[in-house]
């Protein structure tokens, strides 16, 4: 590609001071990637605790406060820590790329928010070591988690939850603005790949449900803390308001977590099997309605509440109703592959598990609308089951298949196959023997969260091979880590160039890994999948024919047709800055002190002091620095 | 590429110029999207233990033609806050300065009547763990009161800003911005007061 566009940056774009100050939406993919990573293995240890304690019947493993810390924490670091920031890093890293964009509308917004997640998980986890982790559930419920309060494990979650909201509400206001505004010409809304899309319903849930939890969050904050009343029930307070603030968030949470990889899966399968994603618009809109029929469903988690048979039967017709999107989405997917040119390679294997895994744990989740059924299958390891075949089989394996996918466009390198084949079918193996006999174990009546179980109730064969199948699963991660450690640490995967997979989204013009301006030129776009049709013409039986005016094809430097010329005198991106950091420090101190009040007041002090000064210093700072 | 097409890519903070497309409003439109529904969780709140009053005392403690005159001057901030706005455009930075000053010491009368009020409240026996009707009025109001403040201080800033000439359009604390958060807050006000004080039945 023409050599002669330079990036105008400061000098200094190496070593930690760079990265804390990056304001490139690749970078900060990236280090949301790492993170996530990090917190993925700690998560997924807690897991294996848990299911260690569980390996037989009446076991000792751990005692039962550390089991409820590590199940608690085992969930909110899958949810919070791990699902939503990898969302977010292929979020950060590809969104601005595949719309023709330079960088996300505020960079430095962006930058925030990744720092704000990180000091928020940081926070949550020193509770380890200062007296004892959050025990009473990812989902808290009052008033139980009102009432721990002889230590401030709960506090770190109220707190810890309150500043991930903030930080995911600004990432979702910034990649709103970015979806709006910053689109390539051509680029219409219709023209977007559907991981786009996707990015851009997920932002709007999150918005409008975010605020829900938070409240709550305070709510119980303040009834912990300061002496209010709102979930006492002797004092006339209704615990269930917190469930009902909880699920408003948390149903459009599950497909916060799961719309992103559908986006990802929506853009794997149809490169490798060489045909468009089969009914776009569908795809698109059904996405959309999942977004808009999310916030109609969150009672079905409260069938065993109590709220009378017309709520019960409203919600459970909803929750049957949100199938049908869902479906016209797998439908789509088949429809994709269907005839296609099937290559079967890591990312596309991982891809069609999605498919395969959601089916299963989407139905599974049909039989949670049926309110009678719901009531049996309440609190139990059935449960367990559903959420994770749509998250763990689902989500995850949508997630790998990006990593796996998109991984030579981050590095210049592809994973290796071999370990990636291998990494595969052990995941797959050990998740179904993980989390197919739960389904048994629920229906067989084993409540979930519990912490020892009798001999004699037919419950010890199928929790030893979920045990082993949770370990199976360790090491297909362990292969995995070791897959990138030494693709792109010792730099022993085989090099690419653009477009290794002969892909169709915008991406795959540019340089892996890409220039910190992405495009040299600014792309124009002429239609739905626009790279492909510069490279592929249709025959008169609809086959995909090569355009000989395009020189070179997979894993070559494709001079991509459909750029302008660039501007002479380089491109401005915005200037380093380490106020979005310090900011967020601000903000986290200030949680601490919250944490640990009264005499945590000096702590708020220190940290307001330290967050209006890197807001102001952010507001007045000029975006481009003169040089 | 085309002059035009270049301005329409370098908008936002990629570019030093004025925005092209309204990047920065989008954001703030959605910002306050989801204050929307923050506000709407504590206003469901606070309905639901409207009557929940644990034997302390309940709403006929407010004291309505009090509250009625805080909220008139808060509503006034509004007006004062599009004249602000107006003389920016204009670019006369003496008026800009005069109604942005004119709009916090609004927002901070209204302040003082709120922290009045519950000095009042709290010497009638009404504290936040009196009872859930007290737990839910005083976080409903106290976080709008919080928005206020922070709308103040946000005021106070430009003002001062203005006095040295550093107040710009591009950037992140603009006239514009602070403007549309101003009437949201005062807007979510109107519902409040209606739904706390004045619906008593």
């Amino acid at each position: 590609m023409s050599g002669e566009v330079q990036t105008i940056r400061s000098p200094g774009d190496r070593g930690v001071w760079a990265w804390i100050t990056t304001v490139d939406h690749k970078r900060i993919g990236l280090l949301y990637a790492v993170s996530a990573a990090a917190f993925f293995f700690i998560g997924g240890l807690e897991a294996l605790l848990v299911r260690t304690q569980l390996f037989g019947p009446n076991l000792e493993v751990l005692s039962a406060e550390a089991y409820n810390q590590l199940f608690t924490m085992h969930g909110l670091t899958m949810v919070f820590l791990v699902v939503m920031p990898v969302a977010a890093a292929f979020t950060n890293y590809f969104l601005p790329i595949l719309i023709g964009a330079r960088d996300v509308a505020f960079p430095r917004l962006n930058a925030f928010s990744y720092w704000l997640f990180l000091f928020s998980g940081l926070l949550i986890y020193s509770s380890f070591v200062l007296g004892g982790a959050p025990d009473g559930a990812w989902v808290g419920y009052a008033p139980l988690s009102t009432q721990l309060t002889e230590v401030v494990r709960m506090d770190f979650w109220t707190i810890g939850l309150s500043t991930l909201g903030v930080s995911s509400i600004a990432a979702s206001a910034n990649f709103i603005a970015t979806v709006f505004t910053m689109r390539a010409p051509g680029m219409t809304m219709l023209r977007m790949p559907v991981f786009a899309w996707m990015s851009l319903v997920v932002a709007f849930l999150l918005i409008f449900s975010l605020p829900s939890v938070a409240i709550g969050l305070f709510q119980l904050f303040l009834d912990r803390n300061f002496g209010a009343l709102f979930y006492a029930a002797d004092a006339g307070g209704d615990p269930l308001l917190w469930q009902h603030l909880f699920w408003i968030f948390g149903h459009p949470e599950v497909y916060v977590l799961i719309l992103p990889a559908m986006g990802i899966v929506s853009e794997v399968l149809p490169t490798f099997s060489r045909k468009p994603l089969f009914g776009y618009p569908f795809v698109v809109f059904s996405g959309a309605a999942i977004g808009f029929i999310g916030f109609g469903v969150w009672s079905h988690h409260m069938f065993t509440s109590g709220m009378g048979p017309i709520a019960e039967a409203g919600f459970g017709v909803a929750t049957m109703i949100i199938a049908v999107p869902t479906g016209v989405k797998i439908f789509n997917w088949i429809g994709t592959i269907w005839g296609g040119k099937i290559k079967f390679n890591t990312p596309m294997l991982f891809s069609l598990a999605f498919v395969a895994m959601f089916v299963i744990g989407g139905l599974s989740g049909v039989t949670h609308a049926v309110v009678p059924s719901d009531t049996q299958q309440h609190d139990t390891y059935y449960v367990v089951a559903h959420f994770h075949y749509v998250l763990f089989g689902g989500a995850v394996f949508g997630y790998v298949s990006g990593v796996y996918y998109w991984f030579p466009k981050w590095t210049g390198r592809k994973l290796n196959e071999v370990l990636g084949k291998v990494h595969f079918w052990l995941a797959l193996i050990g998740f179904n023997l993980t989390f197919g006999p739960m389904h048994i174990l629920g229906l067989n009546g084993m409540p979930r969260r519990t912490y020892r179980y009798p001999e004699g109730l037919g419950w010890a064969n199928w929790n030893a091979v979920a045990t082993i199948g949770a370990y199976t699963i360790l090491v297909a991660f362990l292969i995995f880590a070791w897959n990138i450690v030494r693709t792109h640490f010792l730099a022993k995967g085989e090099r690419v160039g653009n477009d290794p997979w002969d892909g169709r989204t915008l991406e795959w013009t540019i340089p892996s890994p890409p220039p910190v301006h992405n495009f040299d030129e600014t792309p124009i776009v002429h239609s739905l999948d626009d790279f492909w049709h510069q490279k592929y013409a249709e025959n008169e039986e609809g086959r995909a024919v090569r355009i000989p005016a395009v020189t070179g094809g997979a894993g070559d430097d494709v001079d991509w047709p459909g750029a302008e010329p660039g501007t002479p005198e380089g491109i401005h991106m915005p200037s380093p800055s380490y106020y979005p950091a310090l900011s967020s420090l601000g903000i986290a101190i200030t949680g601490a002190g919250l944490i640990y009040l009264p005499w945590g007041f000096a702590a708020i002090g220190v940290g307001v002091v330290v967050m209006i000064w890197g807001l102001f210093g952010w507001s007045l700072e000029p975006v481009t620095k003169e040089h | 590429m085309s002059d035009a097409a270049v301005t329409d890519l370098d908008h936002t903070e990629h570019a030093d110029h004025h925005d092209v497309k309204p990047v920065r409003k989008t954001a703030m439109w959605v910002f306050l999207g989801s204050e929307c529904v923050f506000f709407g969780a504590m206003i469901s709140t606070f309905l639901l233990y409207r009557n929940t009053t644990n034997g302390g005392p309940g709403s006929e403690i407010f004291d309505i033609p009090f509250t009625s005159a805080s909220s008139f001057v808060l509503l006034m901030s509004s007006l004062t806050m599009v004249l602000a706005h107006n003389a920016f455009e204009k670019n006369d930075m003496r008026q800009t300065r005069i109604w942005l000053t004119g709009t916090a010491l609004l927002g901070a009368t209204f302040l003082a009547g709120q922290i009045f009020e519950f000095t009042e409240f709290i010497d009638q026996g009404l504290t936040m763990s009196t009872s859930p009707f007290g737990s839910s009025f005083y976080m409903l109001t106290g976080f709008h009161g919080m928005h206020v403040a922070l709308g103040v201080i946000l005021l106070a800033a430009m003002a001062v800003l203005s006095l040295s000439g550093r107040l710009y359009e591009d950037r992140g604390l603009n006239v514009e911005l602070v403007g549309l958060y101003w009437h949201f807050v005062d807007i979510v006000w109107i519902v409040i007061f209606t739904v706390v004080y004045l619906l008593q039945v």
